[in-house]
């Protein structure tokens, strides 16, 4: 059962597939471009298609998803921890 | 699939200029805003004639107007159409939308308002739409090889499970139709925000890839002019971010999933404009998905692939739009306007081979006559770019 899925080995994130992952459930995640396994405890609920951090991330660190930047930190994230537009900000625009 | 794809044909009408179309619509085309009326009255009067109406078409000028007559011309001009009654306030600039799409040899006639009312305009127009609608319901389909398909994309309402299953499909798709020779089309140049480099790289030749970067640069330039914020809640839209999505980068390189690994880019078009051959067209063009579709039917395609993550449910009065959709709860929540489910790829219950052959046999069901959900539920969403204020 795959809880989450992360599209390179190299990404700082992973995307929820499955309804209603919760704080302290430990997930399951599979690395598509590698075809790997990983499991992350999440540190909070986080809602399906959301993302969680797989790596503790420092705020004005760069985000990798798909092995490319998405964008900057703007508030530290621990692995575990719900990464969306509260903590990760675009470098365009 | 892969190797039956060699062999693949389709049941499809041979148009007057050689294109093949998937569907048989006569349409009543308005030039502006206030032939609307008299076109929907035809299409009331005559039945399987189709009235598409627009809020545009008056006072335009320059590339504007042109882009407004290139999206009439080539609407009527696709394959999916039979024959064409153009209805404008003035015969001028209804004369030059019929003279266009005269030029692919199908069926079209003209009716200016002024001079006449709408009483007598609906009159003549509905005897010829009844005339085209009788001719069109006698035309059969008939087989057609795979390269004769052109096949466009475009993506709307994305989550993050669009960048992991539902536009990677396409992806794989268009990888196998394109070493088929089919004519294929993607766009939405501000999606392509942060993997341009990657698009940039699979450009055919120096001259594509810097034709690209000057549509893409415009686009962003143009951002950069009329912007009053980081475009928050319109790049990515509320919907996007709902369903997770970050940042306008997160949301490209889920986007450029669609054209795959291998195929290539070979041209870019401007708005509306058709390919001169086949392979892997960039089209500069919105990524407001109506407009956007709008812009495909008009280029001529005749088929549209649609990945949607959080349940975008838009369709075009000529261009069947098929919805692939990658995320459970979407798949669940609004099944009827799902065509095809590939919310297995999440689950790894099937691979992203499994998932493009999925979408290949859907989309030889449609050419071949499947009504899609987003037809079959009435949607006919027609939405003309404009590129700035009327004179």
């Amino acid at each position: 059962m795959i809880d989450f899925v992360v599209h390179d080995e190299q990404d700082s994130v992973g995307v929820v597939v499955v309804e209603g992952a919760k704080s302290g459930q430990t997930l399951t995640g599979w690395v598509m471009e590698q075809d790997s396994e990983l499991e992350i405890r999440a540190r909070q609920d986080i809602p399906i298609g959301h993302k969680v951090a797989i790596a503790n991330l420092r705020k004005g660190d760069t985000v990798i998803k798909y092995g490319v930047d998405i964008g900057r930190v703007v508030a530290d994230i621990e692995a575990g921890e719900h990464a969306h537009v509260h903590n990760i900000k675009t470098k365009r625009w | 699939m892969a190797s039956e794809l060699a062999n693949a044909a389709f049941r499809g009408y041979r148009r007057e200029n050689g294109r093949v179309g998937v569907r048989n619509h006569v349409i009543v085309l308005p030039v502006d805003d206030l032939s609307n009326a008299a076109c929907e009255a035809v299409a009331n009067n005559i039945t399987g004639a189709m009235a598409i109406p627009h809020p545009y078409g008056r006072l335009q000028f320059g590339a504007d107007l042109d882009l407004h007559f290139r999206t009439l011309i080539g609407t009527g001009a696709n394959p999916n159409v039979a024959a064409v009654v153009v209805i404008g306030i003035e015969e001028g600039w209804t004369g030059r939308v019929v003279e266009g799409i005269a030029r692919t040899g199908k069926p079209v006639t003209g009716f200016g308002i002024e001079l006449h009312g709408d009483h007598e305009t609906i009159m003549k127009a509905s005897k010829t739409a009844r005339e085209y609608v009788q001719w069109a319901s006698e035309l059969t389909r008939e087989e057609a090889p795979l390269e004769d398909l052109w096949v466009s994309t475009k993506c709307g309402e994305s989550d993050t499970t669009s960048g992991c299953g539902a536009n990677p499909t396409v992806g794989n798709a268009f990888d196998k139709l394109y070493r088929h020779g089919t004519t294929l089309l993607f766009g939405e140049t501000s999606e392509i925000t942060g993997g341009e480099h990657l698009v940039a790289e699979r450009c055919r030749s120096p001259e594509v890839r810097e034709r690209f970067m000057f549509m893409f640069n415009r686009y962003q330039q143009m951002i950069e002019r009329h912007k009053t914020n980081d475009l928050s809640e319109s790049q990515p839209t509320k919907g996007n971010i709902a369903g997770g999505l970050t940042t306008i980068e997160e949301k490209a390189l889920g986007n450029i999933q669609k054209i795959g690994r291998d195929c290539v880019v070979d041209g870019v078009l401007d708005k509306a404009e058709a390919p001169t051959h086949s392979g892997l067209w960039f089209m500069d063009s919105s990524s407001a998905a109506a407009e956007m579709v709008t812009l495909c039917a008009a280029a001529g395609f005749a088929v549209h692939f649609f990945p949607t993550g959080q349940g975008n449910i838009i369709g075009n009065p000529i261009l069947p739009n098929i919805k692939i959709c990658a995320n459970p709860r979407t798949v669940r929540t609004m099944a009827e306007h799902v065509d095809v489910d590939v919310s297995g790829l999440l689950r790894r219950e099937m691979n992203l081979d499994e998932a493009g052959d999925a979408l290949l046999d859907m989309m030889l069901r449609t050419a071949n006559g499947r009504l899609t959900a987003a037809e079959a539920l009435g949607h006919r969403e027609f939405v003309l770019t404009r590129l700035y204020e009327s004179a």
